[in-house]
């Protein structure tokens, strides 16, 4: 093989496999992006009716019920304007309690509660998740300045 | 007093420092000696200042000393002395004072270690070295001073965050922490070369040792930060694909993509500019790590936007080093040339692949680790990228560079024949598909399953090491003499790369196992309660409360037991830490060599019964064994005598090496 076919070839086979990662990649965020919306959102029907993505905000105090079996578990998520209720079956993390941030993934049930997969508080007890605050921001905002066009 | 003795050291540390990085490249520069010479003085002095910070910050977490900001975040009265010293690295500041003790210690290392080489350029490595100490102590001293006092003084620290209270994290950050800064040597090793223009084969030699050196702390670094997850967050996982242990996964994979090109680089002059790219890709993504870890940025875009003083100065700093580095590569590398020729399928070749696919690999993570972070910045739209992404992207990469591990080390430099390439491993290919459809047989009887995917992976672990095994015979084989003679004269660093290899294969056998074929439960039971889980038993005995030194707990009783045998006991907790009032799962786990058995307590559920969960993972073991055998096989590589004999033999060899691998410079 001559020099030139070679380095050809060796340039090419390079670029084949950038291109095959990118593929994979492209591809891959595109099925697995997971997206946040917040009860406010949720309400507006802005979150998606098929498929999952994860909501946050506090759990509503007094809002957390559980099943007999000790792991079925209910509850709410608000930012404080809008609330959306969640049933989830597992352990909970050790820092979920009623009136802390909490982020849950899972998705929307046909008659508008929320079927959680997973829930995640964080390790540290002052810690709100930033999803969590940022619903919460939202929330507030959207309610203290009525005048603003819709919220970011 | 001890505090301000330590901020009067760093002070000093930083003068040292700034003399450490100037005049001994200015005396490289010029050809001045006596500048050349203050280089390791420097050096020395500029780490007995830090290690004195250091020693004054310990001082004050031993002593309680909660007039000091710092400390009283993070420590307690209650706090075991151990868990007191360990907390000098358990929050932001005190873990850059660490990062820049770990880099004056590398420093030192080099000064110490490197008397046989030019002086002018380890004048070069050691300032540049010096320079990277610079940026920390700024940081250190103007914006993340450890030493803060707090007026007035707290009675009571904040105790430190329940979770880092445990003895994995006490060795956890300064392992980790010695692998990020050891890529800081093969960094300044590159700087240093390219400054003075002569990058060859002898400077591959060189840096070599210590770029394996800083691989093996950073590959046990994040063994011990995965351990850390598994049986102390008690989800029974270790590995979630999060920022965090992002951070400190990008720079192992372009390290190792380094390590390899090193090799080709001092065995046959190939990929000079490469290697130098990839001394600089690695250490920037060391920074990276540091970055994104220590600036907040991953708690919450928003925060660091608001209180940007640190992120600010840690990514100016990390825009400096690497724009910095890459600039100097642009303007210097068209001097290195690409250095010898080789064919389309060689060891070369073979290695450049393995390279490129680590790199892309790397990459991939990367972009799943930083999308998230651009896209809250740019459009505010709040999206994770979790497991899946990692797991249907870096897999598929990852797959060629295993299968070429095995092929390499058999190939020949320069040309490899394809038949012979396949008349070599086609019994390793034989025994590994056999191997791979046989390994699910070491699971119990109803567990075992040959799913298509972890049947691949199966096949992948042991092409890993069968390729392993069957290049140590052939090698053995074709030498003189008796096996034991032969055996002990190859060089340690064909062993290390064997066991490195065979490593893999360990870690993928486990990984698959233990992911694959894991049993799992999450159910309430009652008090004397059986439950059967994979052909385990686990009897709810009882639960008591106990207490330790800075926290209350129940304690419960496991019995688990198969066919009626005893196995193990096992005793999760659920604790809540005095200070905080902080709650904390401790799983329990009982370790085997084919099966971990991993309990971990929910919450009460009624009279008498608990929530829990129960894992039965396969295996499990044996992804801590493959990452040892991985870092073994490092440290034997480091340690090869050919780094330490002979070096005065060498050096002419060096010289000559230099003239033969220059040949483009007058093009």
């Amino acid at each position: 093989m001559k020099p030139r076919t070679r380095r050809l070839a060796i340039i090419g086979s390079g670029l084949l496999a950038f291109g095959i990662a990118a593929l994979l990649v492209l591809n891959a965020l595109r099925s697995n992006l997971v997206f946040f919306f917040s009860p406010s959102q949720v309400a507006a029907s802005a979150a998606p009716r098929h498929g999952a993505f994860r909501i946050g905000g506090l759990v509503e105090t007094g809002s957390v019920q559980r099943g007999h079996d000790g792991l079925t578990v209910r509850f709410v998520v608000t930012d404080m304007a809008q609330r959306v209720p969640v049933s989830y079956r597992g352990l909970l993390p050790d820092l979920f309690r009623e009136g802390k941030g909490v982020v849950v993934a899972g998705r929307l049930l046909p008659d508008g509660s929320f079927e959680a997969t997973q829930v995640l508080a964080k390790h540290d007890e002052n810690y709100m998740p930033p999803e969590a605050a940022a619903a919460l921001e939202q929330a507030r905002q959207a309610h203290t300045a009525p005048t603003l066009e819709a919220p970011q | 007093m001890i505090p301000e003795i330590g901020v009067f050291s760093l002070v000093l540390a930083l003068l040292v420092a700034v003399v450490q990085g100037s005049l001994p490249l200015a005396g490289a520069h010029w050809g001045v000696a006596g500048w050349i010479r203050l280089a390791r003085p420097a050096a020395f002095g500029q780490f007995i200042f830090a290690a004195i910070a250091l020693a004054c910050l310990a001082w004050s977490f031993l002593d309680n000393d909660f007039s000091v900001l710092y400390v009283a975040s993070n420590s307690h009265a209650d706090l075991p002395a151990a868990y007191r010293f360990a907390a000098v690295w358990g929050g932001h500041e005190g873990s850059m004072l660490l990062w820049l003790c770990l880099l004056s210690a590398w420093t030192v290392a080099v000064a110490l270690f490197s008397r046989q080489l030019p002086e002018a350029y380890v004048a070069r490595v050691l300032a540049v070295m010096g320079w990277l100490s610079v940026g920390f102590l700024l940081f250190l001293l103007f914006l993340s001073n450890p030493f803060t006092r707090l007026m007035p003084p707290a009675l009571q620290g904040r105790d430190l965050n329940p979770l880092l209270q445990d003895p994995g994290m006490v060795v956890h950050p300064p392992v980790l922490y010695m692998g990020y800064v050891g890529f800081s040597v093969a960094f300044a090793f590159a700087i240093a070369a390219l400054l003075s223009g002569e990058l060859n084969a002898a400077w591959a030699r060189w840096s070599r040792p210590w770029t394996v050196a800083a691989w093996v702390f950073l590959t046990l670094g994040i063994l011990m930060g995965s351990a850390w997850a598994y049986y102390v967050l008690g989800w029974g996982g270790w590995w979630f694909w999060d920022p965090v242990e992002n951070a400190s996964f990008m720079p192992w994979l372009v390290g190792t993509a380094l390590i390899h090109s090193l090799a080709v680089t001092e065995q046959r002059g190939a990929f000079r500019s490469w290697t130098v790219l990839l001394a600089i890709c690695t250490f920037s993504l060391s920074l990276l790590g540091t970055f994104l870890v220590r600036s907040g940025v991953l708690t919450s875009v928003h925060a660091f936007a608001v209180d940007p003083g640190r992120g600010l100065f840690i990514l100016a700093f990390m825009v400096a080093v690497v724009g910095g580095s890459l600039l100097l590569f642009g303007w210097r590398a068209p001097r290195i040339g690409l250095g010898g020729r080789f064919g389309l399928l060689s060891r070369e070749s073979l290695l450049l692949s393995n390279n490129v696919v680590l790199t892309v690999a790397a990459m991939s993570v990367l972009i799943g680790t930083l999308y998230p972070l651009a896209l809250d910045v740019l459009s505010g739209q709040k999206i994770s990228v979790g497991p899946p992404y990692f797991e249907a992207v870096f897999v598929p990469i990852m797959v060629p560079a295993i299968f070429l591990m095995g092929v390499g080390p058999i190939a020949r430099w320069k040309h490899a024949p394809l038949p012979e390439l396949a008349r070599r491993l086609r019994w390793a290919l034989a025994a590994s598909c056999v191997a791979a459809l046989l390994l699910p047989f070491t699971l119990p009887a109803g567990q075992r399953g040959w799913p298509a995917m972890s049947t691949f992976a199966l096949l992948l672990a042991a092409w890993a090491v069968a390729s392993a095994v069957a290049h140590a015979w052939q090698r053995l084989r074709g030498a003189p003499g008796g096996w034991l003679e032969r055996a002990r004269r190859q060089p340690s660093g064909w062993y290390g790369m064997l066991f490195a290899h065979a490593g893999i294969g360990v870690f993928i056998f486990g990984a698959t196992m233990a992911n694959s074929f894991e049993s799992r439960q999450e159910l309430r039971l009652n008090l004397g309660e059986q439950v059967a889980l994979a052909g385990f038993e686990f009897r709810f005995e009882g639960i008591a409360p106990a207490s330790g030194p800075n926290y209350d707990a129940q304690r419960a009783t496991v019995q688990v037991t198969r066919h009626g045998q005893a196995v193990a006991t096992l005793h999760p907790e659920k604790r809540v830490y005095r200070a905080q009032q902080m709650p904390l799962s401790q799983a329990a786990i009982d370790v085997g060599l084919t099966r971990d058995l991993f309990v971990a307590l929910g919450e009460p559920a009624g009279d008498a019964a608990w929530t829990m969960r129960l894992h039965v993972k396969p295996f499990m073991a044996w992804i801590w064994a493959g990452c040892l055998l991985m870092a073994f096989g490092g440290l034997l590589a480091a340690t090869d005598r050919r780094y330490r004999l002979g070096m005065a033999a060498r050096k002419t060899r060096a010289i000559g090496a230099t003239a033969a691998l220059r040949p483009q410079e007058g093009a």
